[in-house]
């Protein structure tokens, strides 16, 4: 997978990101810009700091200092940070994307699947049942979901289609940035293979921009363009997927990479 | 000398009164606005109406006429118990006629009869929070409330629609208040949504276990929420009240035998009252008046 960025002007712009919990580093300062259709992945072992960074990234956790810059559909440069707390939410719920490794911390779980996807729509002031219906069922239709079980509760859903309801209910409205966390973890290999693929599609077909935490580094080669390899809070190697997977310069990338199994 | 206990006026000492007569003015201002308040113990349990008990006691006046309903009637055991303790605590004339009443205290319903400038509508509220089974978190709701952000109460009437093909909510139906605040209407059937719009009463809503006032000023705008393509209807009855004929109102259920005999009445006793004594007769009021 390869694009050419360089006449685009990046949309998000993260400069010297560093965040401490008391006197613990969780992740230190990160500079990145991220471009549109762009997907980014955090790969590292698990306590490097990867979700913390994500969580910084998305607004849900502030940074102890550094900024994060994102340009508004309005093309106006802003800090996430520096927003009021009305414009982040409506910017987290319309702009943005944000899939949780676990689909029960994302959706509404005691409503039905079409209500999930529904509520951004009504959010941003759909009024319109049928439109919100046709709309609900179009995009569990792009997320292989039966159009039947648009009346059941994601309750009764496995494991794998709970996370593709997920995906629908964060893209329908047209998202420009998605985070997601560990998007694939928790799910059985064969889940996972047709979830990359359904991801990878709709990446490339919407033009997204997302940046993917992960520790499954064939994710990262399979979604991403770029990738950054944390250790202990510090961004260790960054570079395009393929230079980084195929020839790692820093001992600890090349242990990650020597490290995967064979079958 | 008498050594019995002297209640204050209406029950609730002076301080506890400018309380919660300061949050009434605040609801009063921000239409819909939940105020938080300090709720007292009441002689009465929780959900007995505690809430709307301490907001009359801070409005009741000597001259005060006091009406109490309970499910539109003036005589179950609810009604007659607060209408009795004001009468104690206060010694304020009570009434059950909707246009004699200064203050009327309820729990479920409107009266029929349009009410005029000058009365005082208090409800007694279970749960005022409308986002509540929807988002569980207390911080979380009000910050919606604050941000303006009500799509969530679109998702439930969704729910309505996907699993009974219409809004099946019938009572507590979220309304907008002068088109900023969400706000539960107490359990009062949906029927009653209209009357609110535009009404010319004072509306007061008290939640004693919750601690919450909120308001509707006179001549405020309460529009039902709805979508495009299911708009807010009302509940429509097939047959008229069977004592009075009354059309067009609130009708209860009353079960008249075990072999599935039954008749419907108004809700609103004072309204079937009054017809009935201006000589309006229902299909069974005929064989009461026979008998």
């Amino acid at each position: 997978m390869s694009q050419d960025f360089s006449h685009q002007e990046p949309l998000l712009r993260v400069e010297g990101l560093t965040k401490y919990y008391g006197s613990r580093l969780g992740c230190a300062h990160v500079d990145f810009d991220l471009w549109p259709g762009e997907v980014l992945a955090i790969v590292g072992e698990s306590g490097s700091g990867k979700t913390t960074l994500l969580n910084s990234l998305s607004a849900t956790l502030e940074p102890t200092s550094g900024k994060t810059m994102y340009r508004m559909r309005d093309g106006q440069w802003r800090n996430i940070y520096e927003l009021s707390e009305a414009e982040r939410r409506f910017l987290v719920r319309t702009d943005w994307g944000f899939v949780h490794q676990n689909p029960a911390d994302g959706l509404r779980m005691t409503v039905s699947a079409g209500a999930n996807v529904g509520e951004r729509l009504m959010a941003v002031g759909d009024r319109n049942y049928a439109h919100i219906r046709d709309t609900a069922l179009d995009w569990l239709g792009r997320v292989e979901i039966a159009a039947d079980r648009i009346d059941d509760q994601p309750r009764s859903f496995s494991g794998g289609m709970r996370q593709r309801l997920q995906i629908a209910r964060n893209l329908v409205t047209g998202p420009r940035l998605v985070f997601m966390d560990e998007p694939t973890g928790g799910l059985d290999v064969s889940v996972q293979a047709r979830l990359l693929d359904l991801l990878r599609g709709l990446v490339g077909e919407l033009g997204l921009a997302a940046i993917v935490v992960t520790h499954d580094l064939a994710v990262a080669r399979l979604l991403s363009h770029r990738m950054m390899v944390m250790k202990d809070g510090y961004v260790i190697e960054a570079g395009l997927t393929d230079r980084v997977l195929d020839d790692p310069r820093e001992p600890y990338t090349q242990l990650l990479v020597s490290s995967i199994l064979q079958v | 000398m008498t050594t019995t206990a002297q209640y204050n006026f209406a029950y609730l000492d002076e301080q506890t009164k400018r309380m919660i007569r300061r949050a009434i003015l605040k609801a009063i201002a921000i239409p819909g606005y939940q105020v938080p308040f300090s709720s007292r113990e009441m002689p009465m349990p929780y959900g007995w109406g505690t809430g709307g008990v301490q907001v009359t006691a801070s409005i009741i006046g000597p001259n005060d006429v006091l009406k109490v309903i309970d499910q539109g009637a003036d005589d179950t055991t609810n009604a007659v118990s607060i209408r009795a303790f004001f009468a104690k605590v206060a010694r304020v004339a009570t009434t059950t006629h909707t246009s004699d009443a200064t203050i009327i205290q309820t729990r479920h319903r409107i009266p029929e009869k349009p009410l005029g400038q000058g009365q005082i509508l208090v409800y007694q509220v279970p749960i005022p929070e409308p986002l509540r089974f929807l988002e569980p978190r207390e911080t979380e709701t009000r910050k919606m409330h604050a941000l303006e952000e009500y799509g969530l109460m679109h998702v439930k009437l969704y729910e309505d629609i996907a699993r009974h093909g219409r809004i099946a909510t019938t009572y507590a139906y979220p309304v907008k208040v002068e088109g900023r605040y969400v706000m539960d209407p107490s359990p009062t059937p949906k029927f009653d949504n209209p009357k609110m719009h535009m009404s010319a009463a004072l509306q007061l809503f008290g939640a004693g276990r919750e601690h919450r006032i909120y308001a509707v000023p006179p001549y405020t705008e309460v529009v039902s929420l709805d979508f495009e393509d299911h708009p807010f209807t009302i509940q429509h009855f097939e047959d008229p009240c069977a004592l009075c004929g009354a059309e067009q109102v609130y009708l209860d259920e009353v079960i008249l035998d075990d072999r599935g005999g039954h008749m419907y009445v108004c809700s609103d006793t004072d309204n079937c009252e009054e017809r009935r004594a201006a000589g309006h007769v229902g299909t069974l009021g005929m064989q009461e008046a026979a008998e």
